[in-house]
């Protein structure tokens, strides 16, 4: 009974817990657990909906008994299953982290708005990854969007708050451009269920306005993944909000837009093969080439070290396009693997820097020095999760990298597979910048003693920089579903 | 004729490029909100100028209604147009905030006091 309710509770109840948490602002602890076992269950329901769809297939929940095309559909396949796994994952972790950290960081008459802003934030992305209908898939966009703006102002520093509002702004345009590709897709087909437009785009395929729909929904999604040169926004809100917030977005926002692009590229634009019209493919490709060098050279010269991996972020964005540039299977494969991945990393980075930031109150490369004896197990877990973000085996890196330059030189693109080493060099420079400043150089002197950071802390830190290092020895389960998700998606299968 | 039938198309056109401009042109960042307001109302009225039958009706189920517009891009827009309130609310709420921390809405004068931190 309660196994088919499953998709609607997977969006509903982190809905319903964000405004309990206001109704509990006289104790701000209360909203902190409840957020633990909300995303604990969200990852429960996650793991539930991933066995149940590798084992008998997509599950459509029609939302009210409407039936599609009409109702509103959610539909859990292979792929969106995978990232409700990753969503829920990673709130699952970050989670239970941030309690000391948001003490620190916000104060405390506010910690109740945070964790509400936290759970909507959880059920817009997940919302993302579960609906089946374009127009509602703009609502869960705008759900997480907005609730990500008000999560990032909370930072301490005043440039929060214009980070906020230039993604607002930013975040804004692409929704808006999301909402006319819709529309226009609307006008031609009279359908907004993502399954049913794929059945009924190749018709109206030559339309210039289905041309121009794909190209809105490009720009206006590229936007929210912070594809470049649409990545203007990222740096600033990444490095001011608050350290959880970080962790948190970094690990899924721009993965759930990533998610969206796919869904539009490969399920409802699949079967009309529009991805060769106006050479959208190669112009992706070039983006995100540009992308990994422009934003791994910029991440080189940042001293801010929440910067630089802001930075980096935008790069290896550019890998996950990448692969999905090349249309192929392995190519897709790589792409959805390396959305995995890197939501992995990028967590375990960010929290341990929260653990940095805790104890130090910064995060400037100047101020580690000698952090790999005060702080030995965070700095440990940052080098773990930074070798991961080089590429270097046995972390999960290697894994994508590995089947990024299958995918380059299968389609016999030795430039392309050697820009990708190449560009993992530009990594390793700015990974080591921050190993060298933590253990090479002596703790300044007249420096207070710093103690490691609590254990509610290094405990997730350390849960993702493990996670990075186990699906980078044991890549067989992560790499089935992927592979059969990209089949599934090439194969242009109803979502 | 298909130049002046598409007026409503026009209209869409004009006000969305006249929203974009402010956008991105202003350095007043509550003009900037108004410059987005405007660009989103435009797609407001795209939809519903899209759902529109000629000679049809509200869709009531009465009798002698035969032609009727179609309800659902109108429906759309009711929740574009809640998302919209949200955002230019949330924008605003921002922009008090930053004056608070800045002294200063305008885009040029933030920046500078950035640079400075």
């Amino acid at each position: 009974m309660i196994e088919s309710q499953l998709p609607a509770l997977q969006v509903v109840v982190p809905l319903i817990s964000a405004p309990i948490c206001m109704l509990l602002r006289r104790v701000p602890m209360a909203t902190w657990m409840l957020a633990v076992a909300v995303s604990w269950l969200c990852l429960g329901i996650a793991l539930a909906l991933l066995t149940q769809v590798l084992a008998t297939g997509p599950i459509s929940y029609p939302l009210g008994d409407w039936a599609a095309p009409w109702g509103i559909e959610y539909r859990v396949d292979r792929i969106s299953a995978f990232v409700l796994v990753i969503v829920s994952a990673i709130g699952a972790v970050v989670a239970p982290f941030s309690r000391a950290s948001v003490l620190r960081e916000i104060s405390l008459r506010r910690v109740y708005l945070f964790f509400a802003m936290y759970h909507l934030c959880l059920a817009g992305l997940l919302g993302i990854a579960i609906t089946g209908d374009a127009f509602n898939l703009f609502v869960f966009l705008e759900i997480s969007s907005l609730s990500s703006y008000a999560l990032i102002s909370l930072g301490r520093d005043r440039r929060a708050l214009t980070a906020a509002y230039r993604y607002l702004i930013m975040g804004t345009i692409g929704a808006t451009f999301y909402v006319i590709g819709v529309g226009f897709m609307y006008m031609m087909t009279g359908t907004l269920n993502i399954a049913d437009l794929a059945n009924r785009i190749p018709q109206v395929a030559d339309t210039r306005t289905v041309q121009a729909a794909l190209a809105f929904l490009t720009v206006g999604i590229g936007l929210k993944l912070a594809l470049f040169p649409l990545h203007t926004w990222l740096p600033n809100a990444y490095t001011y909000a608050p350290s959880v917030v970080s962790a948190f977005l970094a690990a899924t926002a721009t993965k759930v837009a990533i998610y969206a692009l796919i869904r539009i590229y490969f399920t409802v634009f699949g079967a009309a093969e529009i991805s060769e019209v106006f050479l959208i493919r190669q112009a992706l490709m070039v983006l995100a080439v540009a992308a990994m060098f422009a934003a791994s050279l910029v991440a080189i010269y940042q001293n801010d070290v929440k910067r630089l991996l802001a930075y980096s972020s935008v790069a290896q964005i550019g890998y996950i396009v990448l692969g999905i540039s090349f249309a192929t299977s392995t190519g897709l494969t790589a792409g959805i693997i390396h959305l995995f991945n890197h939501a992995l990393m990028k967590c375990a980075l960010f929290l341990a820097l929260g653990c940095v930031f805790l104890r130090l109150r910064s995060v400037n490369i100047g101020s580690l020095a000698g952090l790999g004896k005060t702080m030995p197990w965070t700095t440990a877990a940052f080098v773990a999760a930074g070798l991961s973000l080089i590429g270097i085996p046995p972390t999960v890196g290697f894994v994508s990298k590995w089947y990024l330059i299958q995918a380059a030189l299968e389609k016999d693109s030795y430039l392309i597979a050697a820009l990708v080493l190449l560009s993992s060099m530009l990594a390793l420079i700015y990974i080591w910048r921050v190993v060298e400043a933590a253990y090479l150089r002596p703790v300044p002197k007249g420096q207070e003693t710093v103690r490691e950071a609590p254990l509610s802390m290094v405990v997730p830190t350390w849960i993702m920089s493990a996670a990075c290092i186990y699906f980078g020895i044991d890549a067989t389960r992560t790499l089935e579903v992927a592979r059969s998700a990209a089949s599934f998606l090439l194969s242009g299968a109803q979502p | 004729m298909s130049l002046f039938g598409l007026y409503n198309d026009w209209i869409v056109i004009v006000l969305m490029m006249t929203g974009f401009y402010m956008v991105i042109a202003h350095g007043n960042l509550v003009k900037k909100v108004v410059g987005l307001n405007v660009f989103q109302v435009s797609v407001f009225v795209f939809y519903i100028s899209m759902g529109k039958v000629r000679g049809g009706t509200a869709p009531i189920l009465e009798e002698g209604i035969e032609l009727y517009s179609n309800p659902l891009p109108h429906v759309l827009i009711l929740t574009a147009i809640v998302v919209g309130v949200a955002t230019t609310a949330l924008a605003l709420a921002l922009v008090v905030r930053i004056r608070d921390a800045f002294g200063t809405i305008e885009d040029d004068e933030i920046h500078a006091l950035e640079d400075e931190a």
